[in-house]
């Protein structure tokens, strides 16, 4: 589904194209006026689109969504990690038990979604047009030593908390925000919790036991608990 | 009360024993059955559950429980209250109360005393529990309660006027502040010439009727008039830090002032301890008066605990707009209209 | 006759004197008032500060994060199944309509539709979760205002939706039947008669609040103009849900959303207000919760056969890919944007949900309103915290 190198003009590869001339005007209509700050973009035609655009015109696609395409919802904010759990599998032990090889040492690379990525780091926000219902998904790269991106707050006031959000979670500084404190964590927290390599203590410290049904009913004869796994049907 | 009961001549130490005791009496009873009645079992109905049912038959003995348990609660006192005015508070709100008990008469020779101003002291004595709710408020030594306290200023002050001129149409037809004299106007009263069931001046001054609850309702802080408490808002107001036996007591204050002020309202506008048909100085009522003026109080604090638990509250703003520019108005309106009444017929 | 500590005494009285007089001149300042974290009005741990005026607010912010439970991040070391276990607590009063946004962005990866059976029997619980949570809302709104009465009616009549819940999906409030495919388990037998009682139940109340509360006056006036929010700033706030239908903007993602519920499948109306005030918040939730009652009521009519599970491995590995889905919650708008990397677990969830936007609009709105008014609006707003702080 994901093709990193989409232009503007493919639709994604692989898939029947399909019209859907609504979602590509939009496209058209932010490559008209962003140049070369649209980087790529992915309709799904019927479903949803995505673009994803520079860092330096982050504001900018914001301005352009609002006032060119009708964007006038602004849906949410927040960001991506991309790099790869380092704590290798344990955090997700039930991979190891369902044949996966365990001795998984090396990192694996990194893989970016829809619309590809360049970063460590991915913004990421949605606004919605309450009158045609077609959402778009922006998508930008941020330094991965600095991440740092334009606050849309002078475009959607509701970016506020889910600036702030971003910033204590992610550690992604909001160029222009008033306001940049913690929102939900208490102020002397030190890390961004949803950074891939911030550990989730409570798994460090008790394993998730993989999957396995709880035990066996009455009546169901030889368990096959430990490898057939996930929710009885 | 005279100074004879049953043929028995009693020393003054004994009178002010017994009307010391009745006082009590006075005010723990009405508080006791309109908890019970309508705080508990009303209550409860209307909002389709059934209340304490364990304690006692249908729960009647659940007021004790509670009692009981106000009694065991530590007393707290914020760090930063003023500790004096803060104990004080709740005794300036009940000694209101028991200063209103005295003017209601309960028969023809059941009353604490007897003075040509009654109407005028008891509305005088009403607004001492202000004072209370201001040092509450104040000496809590916290933002809710204060915030509450001044609420319930500006409120009560405001309402004390609506109160005062309702009353007025009253006085004016019975043509005395006497409140004994204000059960017997009635008593003796004829509606155009017939006499049957004397004059309930509910019929004449039905305006002034309302005004009063009205302003009763305001005067008891209870709902829609409850921003002084407003636990939605101020936690509960001038409340907030009390805890314990002085919680109690203004509990207590609370429902016996709201009992108190309905068995004023039944005496003036209802017939007190009156019953048609008999005559009012038979020394029957000084037996089934009691009776007869809690049954009318129990009627009159129906309406108040009706409006209690229906109503949404009012904003400040709101509540003194009802009352400076509606209330009073109507009531001026009323006291002229009755006072022309008066002179045609 | 002064001695130097009396004359000391004198300048220093002097001084306190005149401070006096400058501050008699000056404005006084605010005061702050800090409502909750344990606060009635704040049904929760939702804190908000208030810089006041006497009454009035200058300027108020609200705090939270005394309920944040981190599930975005738990949701990554966990198989997408147990996903839903974790989303249910998110808004614990309509804790199934949680589970549908993110199976439905399961499904849209995986490319599996769940039958139309499912489909159907999903949008009956969807919207029986959606009475449950609504209905609290219209007693509540009467007790924030100091109205004791409607909210016992509102948990009297809440049970028997949850009743219904309950029978099939074994859980009150947090039901955790919703599966990538489908759904756990079939209606119980019977279930749709007495459902339709129930629904019968459910109009009474409805009745009930227009009498006890809607027409009430004092109702009337303290919400009729308060908390005034116009459409375009609810939109850029993000707000959804009746608070934004009730600033007139007609968006229902029931009706707009194209998402696999059968909500197409049935008559029904999308309400709006064109005030934008706390009264019409309110009207629009009562008259959604009297259209749920009818689409529940059309679907309980024709709930088509067949099976309530597609054919999907019983181990659920997700394509990679992204989705982002969202459905029309009881609080409003509720999304997942789930990103796979073709796991058993996800690699990123992100919640929107509906409080978390509906409630970042306060410090705008709750700006010169009175104190009184600051409880009418968060109420009107109606937010639960675990949907705030996820």
């Amino acid at each position: 589904m994901s093709s990193p190198d989409t232009n503007l003009d493919e639709v994604s590869e692989g898939h029947e194209p399909v019209a859907d001339p609504a979602r590509d005007a939009i496209v058209a209509s932010l490559a008209d006026q962003l140049g070369d700050g649209l980087v790529a973009s992915e309709v799904l035609a019927g479903t949803d689109v995505w673009v994803r655009v520079t860092t330096d015109s982050w504001l900018a696609t914001a301005t352009v969504l609002r006032d060119t395409c009708g964007m006038a919802y602004f849906n949410f904010l927040s960001a991506i990690d991309w790099m790869p759990s380092p704590f290798g599998r344990d955090m997700d032990a039930q991979v190891d038990l369902v044949g996966a090889d365990e001795s998984q040492v090396d990192p694996e690379p990194m893989t970016w979604g829809v619309t590809g990525g360049a970063t460590r780091f991915q913004m990421i926000a949605r606004v919605h047009d309450p009158v045609c219902h077609i959402g778009v998904t922006v998508k930008a790269d941020l330094d991965a030593d600095d991440p740092r991106v334009d606050s849309w707050m002078p475009v959607y006031p509701g970016a506020d908390w889910h600036e702030r959000e971003a910033w204590e979670m992610f550690g992604i500084t909001i160029v222009g925000h008033p306001n940049l404190v913690n929102l939900y964590l208490p102020s002397q927290f030190e890390g961004n919790p949803l950074r891939k390599d911030y550990p989730l203590l409570a798994r460090r410290v008790k394993p998730w036991p993989g999957i396995v049904d709880v035990e066996a009913m009455p009546g169901d004869g030889d368990g096959d608990a430990a490898d057939e796994g996930g929710e009885g049907s | 009360m005279s100074s004879t009961i049953l043929a028995i001549e009693l020393a003054y130490w004994q009178q002010t024993g017994l009307r010391a005791l009745l006082g009590l009496v006075g005010v723990l009873l009405p508080a006791g059955i309109l908890v019970y009645l309508f705080l508990f079992k009303m209550m409860s109905f209307m909002q389709s559950r059934l209340g304490p049912m364990e304690a006692g038959p249908y729960g009647s003995l659940q007021l004790l429980a509670e009692v009981g348990k106000f009694f065991q609660k530590e007393d707290l006192i914020p760090a930063a209250a003023d500790r004096v005015v803060f104990k004080m508070a709740p005794f300036v709100v009940l000694i209101s109360t028991f200063l209103l008990v005295l003017v209601i008469p309960a028969g023809p020779d059941l009353w604490f005393i007897d003075i040509d101003t009654g109407i005028f002291l008891a509305l005088a004595v009403s607004s001492i529990s202000v004072i209370g709710i201001l040092m509450a408020g104040w000496a809590s030594a916290s933002k809710y309660s204060l915030i509450g306290g001044l609420r319930a200023a500006g409120q009560l002050v405001a309402y004390e006027l609506p109160l005062v001129l309702a009353v007025m149409g009253v006085v004016i037809q019975a043509g005395t502040l006497n409140v004994q004299g204000i059960v017997m106007a009635q008593a003796s009263g004829e509606i155009f010439g017939w006499g049957g069931i004397g004059n309930p001046f509910i019929l004449t001054q039905f305006v002034g009727f309302a005004i009063f609850l009205i302003a009763v309702q305001a005067e008891l802080t209870q709902p829609p008039f409850d921003m002084p408490v407003a636990e939605s808002e101020l936690v509960t107001g001038y409340l907030t830090e009390y805890s314990g036996l002085r919680f109690l007591m203004f509990f207590i204050g609370e429902f016996a002032t709201a009992g108190i002020f309905s068995a004023l309202a039944a005496t003036m506008f209802l017939g007190g301890w009156y019953v048609p048909g008999l005559d009012p100085t038979d020394n029957l009522f000084n037996v089934i008066g009691p009776l007869v003026l809690i049954g009318k109080m129990v009627l009159v604090a129906f309406l108040i605990f009706w409006f209690r638990f229906t109503y949404p509250r009012f904003r400040e703003d709101q509540l003194q707009q009802l009352a400076w520019k509606f209330l009073i108005p109507l009531s001026l309106v009323n006291i002229v209209a009755t006072g022309i009444l008066k002179v045609v017929f | 006759m002064t001695d130097v500590s009396n004359r000391n005494q004198l300048a220093y009285i002097a001084a306190q004197a005149s401070d006096a007089r400058v501050n008699v001149e000056f404005e006084t300042e605010g005061m702050t008032l800090n409502l909750g974290p344990q606060h009635p009005a704040t049904h929760g741990t939702l804190r908000v500060i208030v810089k006041l005026d006497g009454e009035r607010v200058l300027r108020a912010d609200p705090m939270m994060g005394y309920m944040h439970r981190g599930y975005e991040k738990l949701a990554e070391v966990r198989t997408y199944p147990q996903v839903t276990t974790l989303v249910n607590r998110i808004d614990w009063l309509g804790s199934f309509a949680n589970e549908v946004p993110f199976i439905l962005a399961a499904e849209r990866l995986m490319e599996v539709e769940a039958p139309p059976r499912a489909q159907w029997i999903r949008t009956i619980l969807f919207e029986l979760s959606r009475i449950a949570n609504v209905i609290l809302f219209l007693g509540d709104m009467g007790v924030q205002l100091g109205a004791v009465t409607p909210v016992f009616f509102a948990f009297r009549d809440r049970e028997f939706v949850l009743n219904q819940i309950e029978a099939v999906t074994g859980g009150r409030f947090h039901p955790n039947f919703d599966r990538i495919g489908g759904l756990k388990d079939d209606i119980p037998k019977g279930w749709t008669e007495e459902t339709t009682g129930v629904l019968g139940r459910i109009r009474t109340f409805c009745d009930e609040m227009e009498d006890l509360v809607t027409g009430n006056e004092i109702f009337q006036a303290r919400t009729r103009g308060i908390g005034v929010i116009p459409a375009e700033v609810g939109l850029a706030y993000g707000l959804s849900g009746a608070n934004i239908r009730g600033s007139g903007v007609d968006w229902d993602l029931r009706r707009d959303g194209g998402v696999g519920l059968a909500h197409d499948q049935v008559d029904w109306k999308v309400w709006t207000h064109p005030d934008g005030d706390s009264f019409s918040r309110y009207w629009v939730r009562l008259q959604e919760v009297r259209e749920a009652c009818g689409i529940i009521e059309q679907l309980l009519g024709g709930i088509p056969s067949g099976p309530v599970m597609a054919k999907v491995p019983r181990i659920i590995k997700v394509p990679a890919g992204e989705a982002y889905v969202e459905t029309e919650n009881p609080l409003g708008v509720m999304g997942y944007y789930v990103v796979s990397k073709g796991d058993l677990v996800p690699f990123r969830v992100k919640i929107r949900s509906a409080s978390f936007s509906n409630i970042s609009i306060t410090p705008w709105v709750l700006e010169g309103a009175y104190v009184p008014d600051v409880v009418s609006i968060l109420a009107s707003l109606y937010f639960i915290l675990g949907d705030i702080d996820r």
